[in-house]
């Protein structure tokens, strides 16, 4: 995505039936339309076939272990915060086929898997996923080796973000700097505004595509007091979120708490059972499974998601590495908030919440890194920290 | 322009095999068709992933001669299901490479001074490459020293080379096992024990160290107490892998990827993390 070439892309006023054309001519260009929708008492993401689709009048209520969707007292398209859906499911699908080999005479023939000919669009992205795309940017494109299937997905994708009118129970976005508003890489950006009988979108252009798809639909220019509504909603919901991790120093201070006595005592609590990691936004841990028919004619690679919470994931001669419940979730929570930064440049966390919300017993990732901060000790990891923090 | 996928593995069949162990074995295979064939083709201390098709796919060190790149040599134990099966695999038969991965010895950094290379058990198959060029440039190092510990004499890797190497005037080869058998009149006890009776001077040694992890967090110790630079020590590191390209997260220790900022480390760089324990 560029931004767009000409400084003049003023913000337009989009209607409800104008977000249908935007469907519509999504459509029309090819891409295959996702965004939210309600499924199995959750907003999930999934083909969108029309404006019907999405979650009207829905909101939900979430707290540490607790989702539940509720009945807003409006007709708010994007009224709720995010499921345990994220956008990583298609452009890191939780199964793929990498590739198949065939026996042809005494060798073998390697063929890359196909790719997806449809682009993807993106409708109901959030502040805090737009930043965790930019994650996984750096994850899969930003390294040595670029990941082949993640490139060709993320690469033709069109991204209609939504700034947050509501916060969700368990969201910080605030805190990391990712949200409520929607900021980064998108074409279009909305805002959504549903105040006494009025409905409608105040959209801001991010790139070219953005221009050249609101070029197509029926709109009018924002005015300063429709821009100033949607700021308001904005700060609003940035004023109302009850959570909140510390902007500097978590990575030194996990790294030299690596035995940090709370470590035994979330143990107690963790059920190791990888939702967290399912659910949040920028996990993307994957392993590989081979497969053959009887003959070993025909055989497969297939990646899916893998998660630092089994204790297969760290096997080595014979046994697992981290063996113990506390050694998988130290793994989660340092790799998340610090070593992610000397991985990749910057925190693996966006503040979303869902890994708070999924939590089977409701481990709060702030309130443990809070309970770390209140009693630190040196032990471990510190020279390294030091040094690096200099760097 | 397509791009290449790194996760793409290419063919190449089987040249040689050789029984190292009673469940050990060597093979030789063809490099890698986008390999240079009339130069050096890897690095010592570099890996790659074998694919045993339809059973998976495990990364393995080079075990040959850098200056050899007509040929790539692994030396590989059977303990799982695909490293059995690669094990298994005679000379025409084929295998999937992607590779070569991972960083080297720092063996140009090393020119002009002593060099000791301490290896444990299977942990001198990674470290034989490094022992190949150090032999065959002779000349720009100083003293070289090669302590290897294993656990029995009939679990000593190499064995007929060692013995070669060990009647050169110009290396000093000290092999020491865990616990002696029959007629075994060489040293007993743990490789670390060696460094101390050693000949090198600490303040001009590059060591390089490869072994079971509990080997090295001793070596690193014995190497401390000698005075050798926490700098001038480099270990190789060993976690599961899938990807070997950073994008699977599997290989994580501490803020590192092994697969790409290993799997040889110079040794400050994990010292604080060494002592962790199922870090």
């Amino acid at each position: 995505m560029n931004p767009p070439a000409d400084a003049d892309v003023s913000p337009a006023v989009l209607t409800v039936d104008g977000f249908q054309c935007l469907i519509d001519e999504l459509q029309r260009r090819g891409y295959r339309v996702i965004g939210p929708t309600v499924a199995d008492g959750a907003i999930v993401y999934d083909d969108l076939a029309s404006v019907d689709a999405l979650p009207r009048g829905v909101g939900d209520a979430q707290d540490a272990g607790r989702y539940r969707l509720t009945r807003r007292d409006d007709e708010a398209l994007f009224g709720y915060a995010v499921g345990p859906h994220s956008w990583k499911r298609f452009l890191n699908p939780p199964r793929l086929k990498l590739w198949s080999s065939r026996r042809e005479g005494d060798g073998v023939r390697v063929e890359p898997a196909p790719e997806p000919r449809q682009p993807l669009a993106f409708i109901g992205v959030r502040g805090c996923e737009l930043r965790a795309i930019a994650i996984q940017d750096r994850v899969f494109l930003g390294g040595r080796y670029v990941d082949r299937p993640y490139d060709v997905r993320r690469r033709g994708a069109f991204i209609v973000a939504v700034s947050c009118g509501t916060a969700g129970g368990t969201c910080f976005c605030t805190s990391m700097g990712s949200g409520p508003r929607a900021q980064g890489d998108f074409d279009l950006a909305l805002t959504e505004i549903v105040d006494a009988g009025e409905h409608h979108f105040v959209v801001e252009v991010g790139s070219d595509a953005g221009r050249e798809i609101m070029a197509q639909l029926p709109s009018r220019d924002a005015t300063s007091a429709d821009c100033r509504q949607a700021e308001r909603i904005v700060a609003a919901t940035a004023a109302s979120m009850g959570r909140s991790l510390p902007a500097e120093g978590v990575r030194e201070l996990l790294l030299d708490n690596l035995d940090h006595p709370r470590w035994d005592q979330v143990a107690e609590r963790c059920l190791s059972c990888a939702n967290c990691t399912m659910v949040c936004p920028t996990c993307f841990c994957s392993s590989v499974e081979d497969s053959s028919d009887l003959a070993s004619e025909e055989t497969a690679r297939e990646r899916r998601w893998d998660s630092c919470f089994t204790t297969d994931f760290a096997y080595l001669h014979g046994g697992s590495v981290r063996a113990t419940t506390r050694a998988r979730y130290r793994q989660w929570m340092t790799h998340k908030l610090a070593t992610w930064i000397d991985q990749f440049g910057s925190s693996g966390c966006v503040g979303c919440g869902r890994c708070i919300t999924w939590c089977p017993v409701g481990i709060d990732i702030t309130e443990e890194v809070r309970a770390i901060a209140a009693a630190p000790a040196r032990t471990g990891g510190s020279d390294h920290a030091d040094g690096h923090a200099q760097d | 322009m397509p791009m290449s996928d790194p996760m793409l593995p290419q063919v190449v069949r089987v040249l040689r095999r050789r029984r190292e162990l009673p469940e050990v074995w060597t093979l030789e295979i063809e490099p890698a068709s986008d390999a240079a064939a009339d130069a050096p083709n890897f690095e010592p201390g570099q890996f790659n992933m074998l694919t045993a098709f339809g059973v998976g796919e495990v990364p393995i060190s080079y075990s040959g001669d850098p200056q050899r790149s007509q040929r790539w040599v692994h030396t590989i134990r059977a303990v799982g299901a695909v490293s059995t099966a690669l094990t298994r695999l005679r000379a025409g038969d084929v295998l999937g490479v992607r590779g070569p991965f991972g960083s080297a010895w720092p063996l140009a950094a090393a020119e002009g001074r002593d060099v000791l290379v301490v290896a444990g058990g299977l942990g001198l198959a990674p470290l034989r490459p490094a022992i190949y060029r150090l032999l065959a440039q002779r000349r720009r190092y100083g003293r070289v020293t090669l302590l290897y510990g294993t656990r029995s004499p009939d679990d000593i890797l190499f064995r007929r080379e060692l013995e070669r190497w060990r009647r050169r005037l110009d290396v000093d080869v000290q092999v020491t096992v865990d616990h002696a058998v029959g007629d075994w009149h060489g040293h007993v006890g743990v490789v670390p024990a060696l460094i101390a009776r050693a000949d090198f001077d600490p303040a001009r040694t590059s060591a390089l160290v490869c072994g079971p992890e509990v080997m090295m967090r001793f070596t690193l110790a014995a190497l401390r107490t000698a005075g050798v630079a926490e700098t001038a020590i480099h270990l190789s590191m060993e976690r599961n892998m899938k990807c070997a390209v950073g994008l699977c997260g599997h290989c994580q220790f501490g803020p590192t990827l092994v697969c790409r900022d290993g799997a040889v480390y110079r040794s400050d760089l994990l010292a604080p993390y060494l002592p962790i324990r199922e870090l």
